[in-house]
């Protein structure tokens, strides 16, 4: 271990009961209950994976009601799928891919022990999302205008008025889970970020960017299952 | 070699104060804290039961209005599922004695484990405050589109209580999980794991994948409620039946989050009393997964009757069958660790014979409810009411009082009175058949469930029922008595009353704050019983 991680010693997490006979100094991100580095970054990890198995269930519940809907009513899917705006869809996919990139950026860079490098691709991921999210406000303001949202002020123009309301629901219903998760994910880069400015992170040990790049990749992979699902649905025979 | 002092410091003396409990990140302590709110729960639960068994005793509704009524039976289920039976063995004994059980100072994600106490103790104050502000009335299961359209009592605040609930149990399950994955002793196998470890194992698999359903479900429901979305509203086309299916995707494997660790629990008692091995130990580890496994494949038998095709009906029922295999594994597999071995009659042990009994009927008829035809005749009438509360109660709550007894002196460093426990047991086994054994015949002849008023000729057992609902009051009540007096006044314990093999008793009781002095090494199975003698105190 090398000499100058253990000199960000951080006594909230290096504390721990029977550590007195202990000969050489833990690394400052090893907490009481894990014997070594390694077992707590796989520990870590692990919980992160199985964390991201009830968030596909979470989506999951929804995507069932999405399902059901979509093979009993085609044609008022087509109908509020074309309601959609594909540009900017459209240009939020490819805002979110690029935010995966610089993650993943951040994440090496992390690895690498480039620190400044970790920071700016860092806020770099952060501003990728909120241009998602601002993105995603314009669209939902358009739909308040046209009185697309569901409920008693719900208003549409045709043959399948009732079901397109289902539509917009599990639309606003998906987006807005994936709108909420990306705001969360924005927390989280925040903290990771002022972490990583404060140098706390070295090759030996980053799991925090680690793992909140693996929550900014499963957000940015349900938006990959969301854009087609919503935004897609019999395009290609309008187009025709 | 047994010490009759209590350590000199342990989890409990070892920092004093409000705060320190509040802020400690010791399993141990957060065990206790579960204890403390599930046992309000419990109580306030009980409380409620009490109202619908005296509206019960007489045919006419004229204790409370028929209104009242649903508002109790709605308020009694809510609060046993989600505030007792989802936390009570995994949240409770399971935080206590896993990290114990497997070597490990403290369970993988300590601060996780405090804050799902926290997202636990928030879900149950919305929950109250549902109750204080005049109750909901939907019935546990929250079914549309009454709950999203026509109900005028507190839908949102309890939807809003168990969602929030919800993510507690799933963050305990992603606990247990990562721990025994990652933090068991060197040379603790997984086939040398105690049973009760593989049972919250499977519990936890459970948790993950079917929790995070029904809050995006409630979830939906709300939305409906307070947005006026539509996803379950007929009038636009939606489907109130897609709600049952989510609800009981849930809800059927949350069952066996209730029964799973319970009967990890017997497993162990049950070894420690006999003094042997558990028969067939690796048939009744993979049933513990099997259960959960084949848990998530039957939730449609909850729909028999919702006017679901009768092709996926007929596979549904063929699974609910199935699901009764390895259960009865376990069941078989229990009852030939008893024989041959040489029985040790404490208190502990009287709650194991309790379960065994009592999950057999529940068990039993689970598969008349199962069977397509029958369950025409009894869906929603008490036979359903007597066959889950045999499981629940009858299996679950006997499960967890045994496992309360047997790791009580390990929690607290001291004994209980053995003459009481045993009575308490008695009681409850006897309160509980007077109770709901009459349902299952009320049911058979056709009394409906949800009902304040029913007709004259069902009191004669209706009586019955409410009599037996006393008996059980004044079981449990004894049990909260006799376990706090041991707190003040009991022997103390020292660090394995029992005799018991496991790692949770090779340190003293109650446990250290880091558990061990050293960190144990593991060379043998879990149950070692064989060569041990009996020293009957």
């Amino acid at each position: 271990m090398p000499d100058g991680v253990a000199a960000h010693a951080d006594p909230a997490s290096a504390t721990g009961f029977g550590g007195a006979g202990h000969a050489h100094a833990h690394h400052p991100a090893l907490q009481h209950h894990f014997e070594t580095l390694d077992q707590q970054h796989e520990a870590s990890t692990l919980g992160m994976w199985i964390f991201l198995v009830t968030e596909v269930m979470f989506f999951g519940g929804l995507l069932m009601a999405y399902l059901l809907y979509r093979v009993w009513y085609p044609a008022a899917w087509a109908e509020g799928s074309l309601e959609l705006d594909i540009i900017l869809g459209g240009i939020n996919t490819v805002v979110l891919i690029a935010s995966s990139l610089t993650m993943a950026l951040a994440v090496r860079a992390a690895q690498t022990g480039a620190q400044k490098a970790t920071v700016r691709w860092l806020l770099m991921t952060m501003a990728l999302g909120l241009t998602f999210l601002v993105i995603k406000f314009f669209e939902y303001e358009h739909k308040w205008e046209l009185n697309h949202i569901p409920g008693p002020n719900f208003q549409f123009e045709g043959p399948h008025a009732a079901q397109v309301q289902i539509f917009l629901s599990l639309y606003f219903g998906l987006t807005g889970l994936h709108a909420l998760h990306m705001v969360i994910g924005f927390g989280l880069l925040s903290v990771i970020a002022w972490m990583a400015h404060r140098r706390r992170f070295s090759p030996e040990w980053y799991t925090p960017v680690e793992l909140a790049g693996l929550y900014w990749h499963f957000v940015d992979i349900v938006w990959i299952f969301l854009f087609p699902l919503l935004y897609l649905v019999d395009r290609a025979h309008q187009a025709g | 070699m047994t010490t009759t002092v209590l350590p000199r410091v342990n989890y409990l003396n070892v920092s004093h104060g409000v705060l320190s409990w509040l802020l400690t990140k010791d399993h141990k302590r957060i065990g206790i804290l579960y204890l403390v709110v599930v046992t309000i729960a419990f109580f306030l639960g009980g409380i409620f039961a009490t109202g619908i068994r005296i509206e019960l005793t007489t045919p006419q509704g004229d204790f409370v209005s028929a209104d009242t009524y649903n508002r109790l039976f709605t308020m009694h289920g809510v609060a046993m599922v989600f505030f007792v039976l989802i936390p009570a063995v995994p949240a409770v004994l399971g935080n206590f004695v896993l990290p114990l059980m497997i070597g490990a100072k403290d369970v993988a994600f300590p601060k996780i484990n405090l804050l799902s106490w926290y997202v636990f103790v928030v879900g149950f104050v919305f929950t109250l405050a549902a109750m204080v502000f005049g109750g909901v009335d939907t019935g546990w299961t929250f079914y549309t589109p009454y709950s999203s359209m026509a109900s005028n009592s507190n839908v949102m605040l309890t939807g809003i209580g168990v969602f929030i609930t919800g993510f507690s149990s799933i963050l305990t399950g992603l606990n247990f999980m990562v721990t025994i994955h990652r933090m068991r002793a060197p040379g603790l196998t997984w086939f040398r794991l105690p049973l009760f470890v593989w049972a919250l194992y499977a519990t936890s698999l459970v948790q993950i994948l079917a929790t995070p359903v029904i809050a995006i479900t409630i979830g939906m429901m709300a939305l409906e409620r307070a947005l006026g979305f539509g996803i379950f509203d007929p009038r636009l086309g939606g489907d109130p039946v897609l709600f049952q299916h989510l609800f009981w995707f849930y809800s059927h494997p949350a069952v066996y989050i209730m029964i799973l660790p319970p009967m990890g629990v017997i497993s162990e008692v049950i070894a420690c009393f006999s003094r042997k091995n558990v028969f067939g130990y690796t048939f009744v580890a993979f049933s513990s997964l099997a259960i959960a496994v084949f848990g998530f494949l039957v939730w449609a038998h909850h729909l028999f009757v919702a006017g679901i095709s009768p092709y996926s009906a007929m596979v549904f029922s063929f699974l609910s069958f199935a699901v009764a295999i390895p259960s009865a594994v376990k069941t078989f597999n229990w009852t030939a660790t008893l024989y041959q071995g040489a029985i040790w009659w404490r208190a502990p042990m009287m709650w194991v014979f309790g379960f065994i009994g009592l999950f057999l009927v529940g068990g039993l008829t689970g598969l008349f409810l199962a069977s397509l035809g029958l369950d025409v005749h009894l869906h929603d009438t008490y036979f359903v009411v007597a066959h889950f509360h045999y499981i629940m109660v009858g299996g679950a709550i006997m499960g967890f009082f045994a496992g309360l007894h047997y790791w009580w002196p390990k929690m607290t460093g001291r004994m209980f009175p053995n003459w009481a426990a045993t009575l308490a047991a008695l009681l409850v086994f006897v309160g509980f058949n007077l109770t709901f054994f009459p349902q299952f015949i009320l049911g058979y002849l056709g009394m409906p469930r949800r009902y304040h008023a029913y007709a004259e000729e069902f009191q004669v057992l209706n009586v019955l029922s409410s009599a037996g609902a006393s008996i059980l009051a004044v079981g449990y009540t004894l049990i909260a008595s006799y376990l706090v007096y041991s707190l003040f006044k009991g022997e103390l314990a020292g660090a394995n009353p029992w005799l018991a093999t496991g790692l949770e008793w090779k340190t003293e009781s109650p446990p250290r704050p880091d558990n061990f002095a050293e960190t144990p090494i593991v060379n043998e199975g879990a149950y070692k019983y064989s060569e041990r003698e009996i020293k009957v105190a």
